[in-house]
């Protein structure tokens, strides 16, 4: 083994963190908890993107990877809106109230 | 090796305080933390430049936005932003069995034999950006502006208008 960590060290973090964020979106019930675990997510999924890059000497995983971020924070901004519209006119973030379409 | 053990410990005990932490503030700054360890993890696999942005993006752009938000939202007769967490149980079964369907993908595949990159080179990075990917790159900044354009109409009061 080399001073750095094997890819499949690196593999199995990434799933660590992923579950975690998969955790946190299924206890959670107000929105914006949800919208935290979601990008607890996605940062596992770069860091795979990245591991795999890294491992196999090409830098198109750190492309990908950057491609990721920003539409992250695309999905963030108008979530965020959607979000700050929702307390607006259902006066809560909890999911189980949002069950009309036409609030 | 070492290195590797300390960022995982950290971030991964940063991440779980993000899900467990019933103060919404409180967990939208673990946030921060877990995102700027994700940036270290980004150094140690030689992509120094994603931990930039990284940094940037996310613990300097994307927190201050959530926090915006959870200030936003926040109603004052409810007292403390308080989140419900619930369902603890069935959340850690369903977070566990996928975990092992990835566990069991992640070691029963046979990885490249390759050993990692040795150095970072932001060269090639931005190289592959500007020139190979540079159709993605321009439709991407039209992405991010249609998102702002969006998340301001979304967010404007109606009577505002």
């Amino acid at each position: 083994m080399t001073m750095t960590a094997d890819l499949q060290l690196w593999l199995l973090l990434s799933a660590v963190l992923f579950c975690t964020g998969i955790f946190g979106l299924l206890t959670r019930r107000g929105a914006l908890g949800m919208l935290l675990s979601i990008e607890l997510m996605v940062n596992a999924i770069n860091i795979n993107l990245i591991a795999f890059g890294c491992y196999r000497g090409d830098h198109t995983g750190q492309v990908i990877a950057l491609f990721g971020i920003a539409l992250t924070v695309a999905e963030v901004a108008v979530g965020l809106a959607l979000l700050i519209q929702m307390s607006r006119t259902m006066k809560t973030l909890e999911i189980q109230h949002a069950k009309e379409l036409n609030g | 090796m070492i290195a590797f053990g300390i960022t995982a410990v950290l971030l991964l005990a940063s991440a779980f305080m993000v899900v467990m932490s019933r103060d919404l503030v409180r967990a939208v700054l673990w946030l921060a933390v877990a995102l700027a360890f994700t940036a270290v993890a980004f150094i140690q696999l030689k992509a120094d430049m994603l931990a930039a942005i990284q940094i940037m993006l996310y613990t300097g752009g994307v927190v201050t936005l959530m926090l915006f938000a959870v200030l936003l939202t926040w109603r004052r007769d409810e007292g403390k932003p308080q989140i419900e967490i619930r369902d603890t149980a069935k959340g850690a079964l369903a977070a566990l069995s996928i975990f092992a369907l990835l566990a069991s993908a992640i070691l029963r595949t046979d990885l490249p034999e390759t050993g990692p990159m040795l150095e970072t080179d932001s060269e090639a990075v931005g190289a592959l950006f500007l020139q190979d990917h540079i159709v993605a790159f321009e439709a991407l900044s039209v992405i991010l502006l249609a998102a702002m354009i969006g998340a301001i109409t979304l967010a404007r009061r109606k009577d505002a208008a």
